[in-house]
């Protein structure tokens, strides 16, 4: 994508040009190692110590590192957050791909439910969870009035044993319009003739989507999980809005324990001790989606 | 994109007559989609009705619909949560950070796409670094540096750090984007005496529009968005932008249900408006932001 040399585009220089080079680079990369590179190092660094309040940090090794592995809160959030990446795989993933499907074989509306589809992607998570928080409401919340219009009893939608899955469900179903449409805009790029060989040999629509289709958007596909899997450990704002994590940590994960560690509990040593936790988990699960995906697929050519 | 449309039309046709004929197929197809549907729809349709209603209305009468256009709950969120000064801090910071974005985004994107120099494959790997680098990583550092500044809770505090988070981004789809112009005009430009910068003004800008376009929407978006960097950097009254206002309703407001459904409709349905008029650029953008990026 980067290819210096791509188009053959003639490289004229001029005197002037290193001052150019340096001066059109300069505030980029200052803003760049002053808010992104400096500090990661600097995280690394704040590993080492243990700093409440970040005044008078003690350099403890690698305390921090072992507190982690010991640490049970730790535990839940890996665990949820790996539920969480088996929910978004299966219903954002597999929802998206499932509509786009749908919605390419029909012939009224398709504009619509891409407009209507791809809304909530817009809207901000602390919008929407406030919205949820509302729909989950004991006392007159739209889940709880609905149950009781049928005779049943209000439900506690936000305890402990609840709580994980009913932040996953927005998050998820924000999300699900913006797969929807990467995979709908690669299932207008399969040109027709694939498909009519298969209608003229009488092939059901379902063999169809098994044989020629799916096989046709897998790179699609494959760039969606790998979305969808690392956006789960970017996951803050909403679980932030709804629980906070709670109750008792129950709907914590990564992101929000690592706030409520730094900021709350002003632990900021081991705050940045978990923030490394994400930053390696992004990259061993980013390895390990691509390993099993591999690079499988046809391309239409 | 290379659609072929031409040669879908036809089958289209015949695909859509066989579907036809499975009737109940077909049927339950729009069924689905319309599920969905349902499920983005009336949430909104719900709040923006409890938006007009009081709390004991809602809690009485929980399907009721408002009696009379009731914007009692409205003047509140003016008066007492003061919406429109978050509105006012949203705007200025997104909107600041779009600016700087596209500017340094672009001019360190002309020299990446047009020059060669010594340290460009350093620089582009580090750009690929600082993509997969995620807010939580970076926001204790960024906070002491803004502490020792003395900007926590002043615009600056959210704009350099947004803008530090999106540059990477706009970085490396402005220059593939600019990559990919021809030169020739650069050239004539260039022999008529022009200066780089004047090149890049009046040559690189206008023809990079679309991809500026997309940079801009993607950027404003994930800025006005945010709420994780913003609790920290500005949660302030005087500055604190739309996300954080609404964090603080749903804890210091919680059980007046009337004003936090307000809350949700008036933060929701400006962005709803400019959504409906922009979409395509929109969803183009951000679908395009995430996958290339």
């Amino acid at each position: 994508m980067l290819s210096p040399h791509s188009m053959g585009v003639i490289k004229i220089k001029t005197r002037q040009d290193k001052k150019i080079i340096f001066l059109f680079l300069l505030p980029a990369l200052l803003m760049m190692t002053i808010f992104l590179f400096y500090p990661i190092i600097r995280s690394i660094y704040k590993t080492f110590f243990i700093a409440v309040h970040n005044i008078n940090p003690r350099y403890v090794g690698l305390r921090n590192y072992l507190k982690l592995i010991k640490d049970p809160v730790i535990t839940i959030s890996i665990k949820n957050t790996f539920i969480f990446m088996g929910a978004v795989i299966v219903f954002e993933v597999g929802l998206g791909i499932l509509l786009a499907l749908f919605v390419d074989m029909i012939k009224y509306g398709k504009q619509f439910f891409k407009t209507v589809y791809f809304f909530p992607i817009v809207m901000s998570a602390a919008s929407l969870g406030l919205l949820f928080r509302l729909l989950y409401n004991y006392n007159s919340g739209l889940l709880n009035s609905i149950l009781e219009y049928f005779g049943y009893e209000p439900v506690l939608w936000l305890d402990a044993g609840k709580a994980l899955l009913m932040v996953m469900i927005p998050t998820i179903w924000q999300y699900v319009g913006f797969y929807f449409v990467i995979i709908l805009t690669a299932l207008t790029k399969i040109p027709d003739h694939l498909y009519e060989v298969a209608y003229l040999e009488g092939a059901s629509p379902f063999q169809r989507i098994i044989k020629i289709t799916l096989p046709l958007i897998f790179q699609d596909i494959r760039v969606c999980l790998i979305l969808a899997i690392t956006g789960v450990l970017k996951v803050f704002d909403m679980v932030w809005m709804i629980t906070q994590g709670g109750p008792f940590d129950s709907s914590q994960v990564l992101g929000t324990y690592m706030y409520s560690t730094v900021f709350e509990r002003r632990l900021f040593g081991y705050g940045s001790t978990i923030a490394i936790l994400i930053i390696v988990l992004g990259i061993v699960v980013t390895a390990i989606t691509n390993k099993i995906l591999g690079h499988r697929g046809v391309t239409i050519n | 994109m290379t659609t072929n449309i031409s040669s879908k039309t036809g089958l289209l046709t015949r695909i859509q007559n066989y579907f036809e004929d499975l009737k109940p197929g077909k049927f339950f197809i729009y069924m689905v989609l319309i599920a969905w549907a349902c499920t983005t729809i009336l949430p909104l349709v719900w709040v923006t009705n409890n938006s007009f209603r009081t709390t004991s209305q809602i809690v009485n009468e929980p399907f009721g619909t408002p009696d009379s256009l009731n914007l009692e709950n409205y003047q509140r969120a003016r008066d007492r949560i003061n919406v429109l000064n978050s509105y006012k801090n949203s705007l200025i910071m997104s909107g600041t950070t779009v600016i700087l974005v596209l500017l340094f985004g672009g001019m360190a994107g002309y020299v990446l796409s047009r020059f060669d120099f010594r340290f460009k494959e350093t620089i582009n790997m580090l750009l690929v670094v600082g993509f997969m680098v995620p807010a939580f990583v970076t926001v204790v550092p960024v906070y002491e540096i803004l502490i020792k500044l003395d900007l926590v809770n002043t615009y600056l505090a959210l704009i350099l750090p947004h803008t530090a988070g999106n540059l990477v981004f706009a970085t490396l789809m402005l220059s593939a984007y600019m990559s990919s112009l021809s030169s020739e005009l650069e050239e004539a430009a260039l022999l008529d005496g022009a200066t780089r910068w004047q090149i890049f003004t009046r040559i690189f800008v206008p023809l990079s529009r679309p991809a500026f376009a997309t940079v801009g929407i993607f950027t404003f978006l994930w800025s006005y968005n945010d709420l994780f960097l913003s609790l920290v950097y500005v949660s302030h009254k005087k500055v604190q932008p739309v996300t954080v206002l609404l964090s603080q309703v749903s804890t210091m407001y919680g059980t007046d249900l009337g004003l936090q459904a307000t809350a949700v409709v008036v933060t929701v349905i400006p962005v709803l408006i400019v959504y409906i008029i922009l979409q395509n650029q929109i969803i183009k953008g951000l679908t395009q932001g995430a996958v290339k990026g």
